[in-house]
């Protein structure tokens, strides 16, 4: 988008309509999600779509320090993205950016209408986000492995949270924007939701689209969701149920 | 980290009449649920900037300047001019808001008028080099709350708008053997380039109820959030969720239809408040 423009794009589709990577406009990269990855933490995950992968991890919930920093009504939700040094093409410094910073806000506020904090009040629950491998979609890729996380962990949830990121590459309304596409593209729209309950919990948009084509991005990216979120419950299942029989 | 807030303290009284009142179609002070606060802005607020807008939103102050320096542009856009976009929540405005570097709300509230600005390609930045490769114009553009009372996005937006509309380009000299580039800030060369308007329309979900522009009462009610950065064509160029609580797809749907409408009177108000400056410069308040 806008800062690249000035480098030569790439064509984002082709003769076939195929892009970059081969994938047709409605397909989902390769996803691969793994929980329980941490022995420390009460609960962990680490999500791959393709090339980006996120580990998540959650503590909680725990008793506060400082203790001030609690509410009397519920558990206070402590979130921090960040990606690692050598994420990125560039070194990322690992000093926060403002870009980490909102998006430890977006996350949080993705998450929060999930868990049921009302049931352990003066307490926190912390979620580490860690980007391994930066490629487009890190923080949808997040609150997927957060979600998990906080699973594992045993913390009560109304619902599961899954995201995805869909765009507009070479004006064509695409599901699970890969780096080149961000880069390149038109728009850049990354959305959470809780598919069971139909509630979306993040929702932004870098780039321009035409009301009818945000309906359009809308629609294809909560289909994605729930997919990636019918994933995320087998990982459970086999994680937790299984042994059940 | 980003942190649970703690949710502002309404007194059990007020709350239920904001609420009640929504159920009716009303608002507290006798708007409707899509209806904006009287709007005042003044350009050319501060004589030094090189633009700037002082906005009155109900009691919601805000004052946005624009200061250009000559400096390196970014190596993926040699050609083009710089924007970086600050903002201040200055203790002087709310209780709430402590001294000290920008906390998540501010770094999120400049993010969201960068990108609203950034994406459309309101400002041609792409006229703004001195010598390509080397020299181009950096826009500074600062934001500062000076008073509190709900729906600060669109406030800052229309004041950051206004004040780009209104700004000058100072003159410059440049050595054609060193290549030293310098501002004679006394002197103008006309106008920024402005290729479109845009203007942010911040929905609140308070109850069950959409509502735009919140005083602060309803806006420490509300559960969630929806920025949408409207432009003046009618296209959607950029969209932020914030709060605790979900929103439906409906809602959605609510939300942007709320912010289409109007978007309008709201671009209208910053060309109507750039013009005088705009036709000064020669340039009529219509296009770039």
């Amino acid at each position: 988008m806008g800062v690249a423009a000035e480098k030569e794009k790439p064509k984002l589709i082709d003769e076939k309509g195929l892009r970059v990577d081969g994938r047709r406009p409605d397909e989902l990269r390769p996803i691969d999600m793994e929980v329980g990855v941490l022995k420390n933490a009460d609960g962990s995950a680490l999500v791959k779509y393709g090339n980006t992968w996120v580990l998540a991890a959650v503590y909680g919930p725990r008793e506060a320090v400082p203790k001030h920093m609690t509410l009397p009504d519920r558990a206070v939700l402590r979130c921090r993205y960040r990606m690692l040094s050598f994420s990125t093409h560039e070194r990322k410094s690992p000093a926060p950016s403002r870009r980490e910073i909102e998006l430890s806000k977006v996350i949080r506020e993705a998450l929060e209408p999930a868990v049921l904090t009302e049931l352990y009040p003066r307490t926190t629950i912390d979620i580490f986000i860690e980007v391994l491998n930066a490629h487009g979609g890190t923080r949808t890729a997040g609150v997927t492995a957060a979600a998990l996380a906080l699973a594992d962990a045993g913390i009560p949830m109304r619902d599961l949270v899954a995201g995805v990121a869909v765009g507009k590459v070479d004006g064509i309304i695409v599901l699970d924007i890969n780096e080149n596409e961000d880069m390149y593209g038109e728009a850049d729209m990354p959305v959470a939701a809780m598919p069971g309950l139909g509630r979306i919990t993040l929702l932004q948009l870098n780039g321009v689209l035409t009301p009818e084509e945000f309906r359009v991005a809308l629609k294809l990216a909560l289909q994605g969701i729930k997919r990636i979120y019918d994933m995320q419950k087998e990982v459970l299942r086999h994680k937790y149920a299984v042994v059940e029989e | 980290m980003s942190v649970t807030p703690e949710l502002p303290i309404i007194p059990k009284l007020k709350a239920n009449a904001i609420l009640n009142l929504l159920a009716r179609g009303q608002r507290i002070d006798k708007r409707r649920l899509d209806e904006y606060r009287e709007i005042t802005i003044k350009t050319g607020y501060v004589p030094n900037a090189e633009g700037s807008a002082y906005v009155k939103l109900g009691n919601t102050q805000v004052l946005a300047g624009v200061k250009l320096e000559v400096g390196q542009p970014y190596a993926d856009a040699p050609n083009e001019g710089v924007l970086i976009v600050n903002a201040e929540f200055i203790p002087a405005a709310s209780p709430s808001f402590e001294p000290g570097p920008p906390d998540e709300n501010a770094i999120e509230l400049a993010r969201i008028i960068d990108r609203s600005l950034r994406e459309p390609r309101v400002i041609e930045t792409n006229k703004l080099a001195i010598i390509p490769g080397k020299k181009v114009w950096i826009i500074w553009l600062d934001i500062y709350v000076l008073d509190h009372d709900g729906n600060l996005i669109d406030a800052c937006m229309l004041a950051s708008m206004t004040a780009l509309m209104s700004t000058r380009i100072p003159a410059i000299d440049v050595n054609k053997e060193t290549g030293e580039v310098t501002i004679k800030r006394e002197e103008t060369q006309g106008l920024l380039p402005i290729s479109r308007l845009v203007t942010t329309v911040s929905v609140y979900k308070i109850g069950n109820y959409l509502v735009v522009d919140p005083n602060q009462e309803e806006e420490a009610l509300s559960s969630a959030r929806l920025s949408i950065t409207v432009t003046e064509e009618g296209l959607i160029a950029g969209l932020q969720k914030a709060g605790l609580d979900h929103l439906t797809e409906t809602e959605i749907e609510k939300a942007i239809e709320l912010a289409l409408n109007n978007a309008p009177k709201l671009i209208t108000a910053i060309r109507e408040a750039a013009k005088d400056i705009r036709a000064k410069e020669g340039i009529n308040s219509e296009g770039g």
